[in-house]
């Protein structure tokens, strides 16, 4: 799905909350619901700038403005799968180039510890990214969401472990 | 059992209310709780999590017949260690501990359940296991929470003391705790040094007079709730973490998560893996006694 024609489903008022699998309105197939945080120095630069040259990136991807990285409570990423977010994709100014010095970095050990701690709950690897994108690097930006929205898209939604409607079935697998 | 670390002011306790039910110290049976009436038990302090048919009957129960029901300890307030089974399904937790394990021997291939038979055939009146473990509040509501595991005793008369003075804070309220987190009770030397690796504790000889995360033993005290008098830093080993996360924090895990990832000493991404590979286990250090109440953990709502 190309940015331009928006699924009123997937950009509903619900889309940070969500309590069910979003369907294509069209295809009824699922649709991925993912968030990124995007660093205000660069990585949300070179977002704003793949929308002002007209590239085209999946809908599916939701932007949170962040000052940094850093500033990124990993408790904000745990919320998001919590409520049903299949991905999270974190980007930030390239080692060395971080406005605050290292919050890019801080935020690297963060995500790098989240991820393992996923894994141990029996989320897949993948769902959660962090990656380095500078305010000049619109079509890397652009990539990376359309990469990762076919990644996820392909790992399905996300079954969080603890659901406890969802039984024993969706825990399996977390050993 | 914590409240009978209270020692002598057990005596002045028993002087001044009656206890009607103390399943692990005198005997009361279910059926003693049955025929009070609704809201008979003015004060009533309940441990352990809910893990099965049997202990949220009874908690339903004690609810009824409890005006102030207080979560007393890490299990009821958090999930406790036990709830760190929360990672597995019931399937693999029963295969592990009556099939497969390693000291295992059970040739029948009997699990216990409500289905269960004696060997003459008669039913046994066994508990079903709940799909995993709750806190008390996830279940019935709850006035207090008294995290501790074990609550520290002077914590505990204190609690005592303000019920009986009837000084109690207003409902919701976490009670025999600090509001601010283990750190600012603890006695040892900050100076903060970043860290280039992390040990266990047990791999180390620590340094008694100097901040435990800064040689690089991973300590849950930033993360973790005063109260305690930082009672295991005092005798030389980490915080665990059992009086949950501080005022304020709704995840401990991620305060702690977001706590290492700015201690680390190293501003290339790669060796910041590495470093923080040493942390072994991180759900089970970061949520030793709370995965169930926590965000990552709790019920998807």
């Amino acid at each position: 799905m190309k940015s331009g024609r928006l699924d009123p489903r997937v950009v509903s008022a619900r889309t940070i909350r969500k309590d069910e699998v979003y369907l294509d309105a069209a295809t009824r197939k699922f649709e991925p619901v993912i968030l990124a945080f995007l660093c205000n120095w660069c990585s949300y630069s070179a977002a704003d700038q793949a929308g002002c040259s007209r590239r085209s990136y999946p809908a599916n991807v939701r932007i949170v403005r962040i000052m940094c990285t850093g500033r990124l409570d990993p408790g904000h990423v745990i919320e998001a799968f919590a409520r049903g977010i299949d991905g999270v994709l974190v980007c930030g100014c390239h080692p060395g180039d971080c406005h605050y010095v290292d919050g890019n970095c801080k935020a690297a050990g963060r995500v790098w510890l989240l991820d393992r701690m996923l894994e141990q709950t029996g989320i897949e690897p993948g769902r959660l990214r962090i990656e380095w994108v500078s305010s000049t690097e619109a079509q890397r930006f652009a990539e990376l969401a359309i990469e990762m929205t076919e990644q996820v898209r392909a790992m399905g939604p996300i079954r969080w472990p603890f659901s406890e409607s969802a039984g024993t079935e969706a825990r399996r697998g977390s050993r | 059992m914590s409240i009978l670390e209270i020692g002598d002011h057990l005596l002045d306790l028993v002087e001044r209310v009656d206890i009607v039910f103390w399943p692990c110290v005198m005997d009361f049976k279910r059926h003693d709780v049955e025929t009070m009436p609704g809201g008979y038990i003015d004060l009533c302090f309940v441990n352990g999590g809910i893990r099965n048919e049997e202990n949220e009957d009874m908690v339903r129960l004690l609810r009824d017949r409890s005006s102030i029901m207080v979560a007393h300890g890490s299990c009821a307030c958090e999930g406790g260690i036990p709830g760190l089974a929360n990672l597995h399904s019931t399937d693999s937790l029963l295969d592990r501990l009556f099939g497969a394990g390693e000291s295992t021997v059970n040739p029948s291939g009997t699990i216990p359940g409500p289905t269960n038979r004696t060997l003459e055939g008669e039913a046994v009146d066994l508990p079903g296991l709940l799909p995993g473990v709750r806190t008390l509040s996830q279940v019935v509501d709850v006035e207090y929470r008294m995290p501790g595991c074990p609550p520290d005793s002077i914590q505990t008369w204190s609690v005592l003391e303000a019920v009986l003075g009837g000084r109690l804070p207003p409902p919701g309220s976490v009670i025999g705790a600090g509001e601010r987190c283990v750190c600012d009770e603890c006695k040892l030397e900050r100076n903060g040094v970043p860290v280039k690796r992390f040990v266990r504790p047990h791999h180390v000889v620590p340094d008694n007079t100097h901040c435990l995360l800064e040689q690089g033993i991973v300590c849950m005290g930033p993360a973790t709730r005063s109260g305690c008098r930082a009672a295991c830093i005092s005798a030389g080993m980490p915080c665990r973490g059992c009086y949950g996360p501080p005022h304020g924090v709704a995840d401990q895990g991620a305060r702690m998560v977001a706590l290492l990832g700015s201690l680390v000493d190293s501003r290339d991404p790669d060796e910041i893996r590495r470093i923080l590979d040493d942390v072994v286990d991180p759900v089970g250090t970061f949520y030793r006694f709370g995965l169930p109440g926590s965000s990552l953990g709790r019920p998807r709502r």
